[in-house]
């Protein structure tokens, strides 16, 4: 019973601040994307355009929810609110500090890849159920790419878990409090298993550049061709919350999470995962798109032997070293 | 010459016979598409992604121009053709005006083709950067890095709209160019802000490669997509940098001089491989060479009359004997055309323009099978058509 309470309080505690993070993580997005292209961004609702979130929601609020005539009404209306769900459903097991955490799983990093990987079920449904042409080519290249990535992704994710020999993140990041970080000792495995594991979070947020199941100038909007209003929304509070929550994870599996000097705990925690999200959004206006061989190639012939290798490495490191 | 290639792509394949299961899948590519934006559709049989056959269909934009000069003096139609190629209209204006000054064997004076020669260059740096700005957003989309090479773009093209703006007082359909010369002469200290504004273009083009033609995502989307050979590209009839980056070295800036291009050397780029890799180097030379052009004529534009001088009482009244004539010049898109059959009237009996974007269009059903969905993208990009054009 205890549990039960520990987890809907804390768990109800970090859905609305996530979700309040998320909504200005739109407007950071919108106001770093004008720096770099020397605009302004929002400026004109509240100050600094602080209120353009408030605004965007609001205007989503208005616009009629319209389901396709000949769309598959339930598929179509159940995949945004699942989208939401699986990516808020991650938050779980992050720690935002030795305390704050919702339910800390003694298999909390097997329980965060596999709630991601339901990720892409909602869009295959959204893609399949909206009857649209340019919604199934969405789906199909996001099924492939999610399938394909989420390889990498449980091999890097293995490391940390190799490393200090646990999969409660919890204990991942007192272990890295304890001895190093894992991208400052054994840097050589715990660098290229945070880029690993990086890139292959971007390609399962289908964020830039892997945003290939929604390429706006290929296949209109993807998956999101025939949502409207707020189902519309849910797809984008969906991605913008996984991209904060891979963060999130990354993080707390590779940057030590919430240890560091000087501050509590959670500080650490939030500005590793905002700096980590900076940087995601940094790469996407920068970056232009592949094309979904090429992301493909990009990952069977160089994340997955790579991966394979680091986890091997990992496992001899433990043996030999650790 | 090349070869000619024996497996060039059917554009007339029979669907039905080749595909009797009726297993592929028909997509209407457009018009209500973000990269067709309404003014343009390809009807694609895709099996799975890959495209088998690609119909386009144009129309979407037709206006009846050719028509509707019909019924207009030919002053008046100056303004019309500007709608034609919006994205650079000095030159459809040039190429209009100047059948009508070879139907009338008039003469322009050498500073109003002075002054006709840096606009052409300066609109084919404003046109080609819009070019660029639009293929990134074709390769990278709205919401990632295709957007900031947009932004930068356009931020480089308000610099030349800006310079067109003080010259013409407008910032896009100009209405600059009369029978045998200009309408507005160029304003004091014009050419310092011009070669201000050549400093900065020339500064930034370099980012601009950086962030494309030499960026390893960006080449790995355009080398060997879309590969165009020469031989298929003379037969189309297209024109201007796509007919370079297919390895044929034709300008008529160079090969039949109009304007002042005879007075200056102009360095024509081409390239091998006819990939949408090739036509996009293609352009980014041709802005470095218009920047050089602009740099080196803007400080010696010749002193005297801007037009041949002619006082007409009413401009409308202009009439043109009998006769027919065909003018072509080189535009950022390549050879436009005009051709003029008057009948000794003020109104034109029959004009034809011929766009180069019409004949860029037509190689698509050539380019497209056997490429993806995504490289269709990058493929209409680079053929850089413009729609006002095509349909006119």
């Amino acid at each position: 019973m205890n549990d039960f309470i520990h987890g809907s309080l804390y768990g109800g505690g970090i859905i609305v601040v996530l979700l309040t993070v998320t909504a200005m993580a739109l407007w950071f997005e919108r106001k770093m994307a004008g720096r770099m292209h020397s605009r302004l961004g929002p400026t004109i609702v509240g100050p600094f355009g602080l209120l353009q979130p408030v605004a965007d929601v609001v205007k989503l609020l208005q616009k009629e929810d319209i389901t396709p005539e000949k769309a598959d009404a339930a598929l179509f209306n159940l995949a945004p609110p699942m989208g939401a769900i699986a990516a808020i459903a991650v938050a779980a097991v992050i720690p935002f500090s030795s305390s704050i955490v919702a339910a800390d799983l003694e298999v909390g990093v097997l329980y965060l890849l596999a709630i991601g990987a339901l990720g892409v079920l909602p869009v295959f449904i959204a893609g399949w159920g909206s009857n649209n042409k340019f919604a199934m080519l969405g789906g199909m290249r996001a099924i492939a790419q999610s399938v394909s990535y989420e390889v990498p992704l449980v091999l890097a994710a293995m490391v940390p878990v190799i490393l200090s020999g646990s999969m409660k993140v919890s204990d991942i990041v007192a272990y890295q409090a304890a001895h190093h970080w894992m991208v400052t000792w054994p840097f050589f495995l715990g660098i290229p298993a945070f880029a690993i594991f990086m890139l292959a979070m971007l390609a399962e947020a289908n964020r830039i550049p892997f945003d290939i199941p929604e390429a706006e100038s290929e296949l209109v909007a993807g998956i999101t061709t025939e949502y409207t209003g707020m189902k519309f929304a849910l797809f984008y509070v969906a991605e913008y919350v996984h991209t904060l929550v891979a963060s999130a994870v990354g993080a707390a599996l590779f940057l030590g999470g919430w240890d560091g000097p000087f501050a509590p705990g959670i500080w650490w925690m939030v500005a590793k995962t905002l700096v980590l999200f900076a940087f995601i959004y940094w790469t996407r206006y920068s970056l232009l798109r592949f094309r979904s061989d090429q992301l493909m190639a990009l990952c069977w012939r160089w994340l997955v032997p790579t991966g394979v290798v680091l986890v091997a490495a990992s496992a001899v490191w433990v043996v030999f070293a650790g | 010459m090349t070869q000619k290639p024996s497996h060039r792509v059917d554009p007339h394949l029979v669907i039905e016979k080749y595909d009797p299961e009726a297993e592929l899948m028909l997509m209407h590519f457009g018009p209500q598409h973000p990269s067709t934006h309404g003014v343009f559709r390809m009807d694609l049989f895709l099996d799975g992604e890959i495209i088998v056959k690609a119909v386009p269909h144009c129309g979407y934009l037709h206006r009846a121009v050719e028509k509707l000069c019909e019924k207009l003096a030919y002053v008046q139609i100056t303004p019309i053709v500007d709608k034609n190629d919006y994205v650079a209209p000095m030159t459809n204006e040039q190429s209009l005006v100047m059948i009508f000054e070879a139907m009338l064997k008039l003469e322009v004076p050498r500073r109003a083709r002075w002054i006709r020669t840096i606009f052409a260059e300066l609109q084919r740096i404003a046109s080609h950067l819009l070019w660029l700005g639009t293929f990134s957003l074709d390769l990278g989309g709205a919401l990632g890095g295709g957007t900031t090479v947009f932004m930068y773009c356009f931020r480089e093209r308000e610099l030349i709209l800006d310079l067109f703006e003080e010259v013409t007082g407008a910032r896009f359909h100009y209405n600059t160019h009369t029978i045998g010369g200009n309408r507005h002469d160029l304003p004091k200290g014009w050419s310092q802000k011009v070669l201000a504004a050549m400093d900065t273009i020339a500064q930034r083009i370099p980012e601009y490669e950086a962030m494309t033609t030499q960026n390893r995502i960006f080449q790995q989307r355009t080398r060997g997509v879309g590969v165009l050979d020469g031989e298929l590209a003379l037969e189309l009839g297209i024109t201007g940098p796509i007919l370079r980056a297919s390895g044929i070295d034709h300008d008529l800036r160079r090969d039949a001089p109009f304007h002042a291009y005879d007075e200056v050397k102009v360095n024509v780029k081409t390239a091998e491989g006819g990939d949408c890799l090739a036509r996009a180097e293609v352009r980014v030379e041709e802005m470095k060479e218009s920047v050089r052009l602009v740099r080196e004529m803007v400080g010696a534009v010749p002193e005297g009359p801007i037009n041949s001088g002619k006082p007409v009482k009413l401009p409308v009244q202009t009439k043109i004997p009998v006769g027919q004539t065909y003018v072509g010049i080189e535009t950022p898109r390549g050879e436009l055309g005009g051709w003029l059959v008057a009948d000794g009237t003020q109104f034109p009996y029959r004009l034809k323009i011929r766009p180069p974007s019409l004949h860029a269009v037509s190689a698509l059903p050539y380019l497209l099978p056997g490429q993806t969905v995504s490289d269709a993208i990058a493929i209409l990009g680079s053929l850089d058509p413009i729609m006002g054009e095509v349909d006119r």
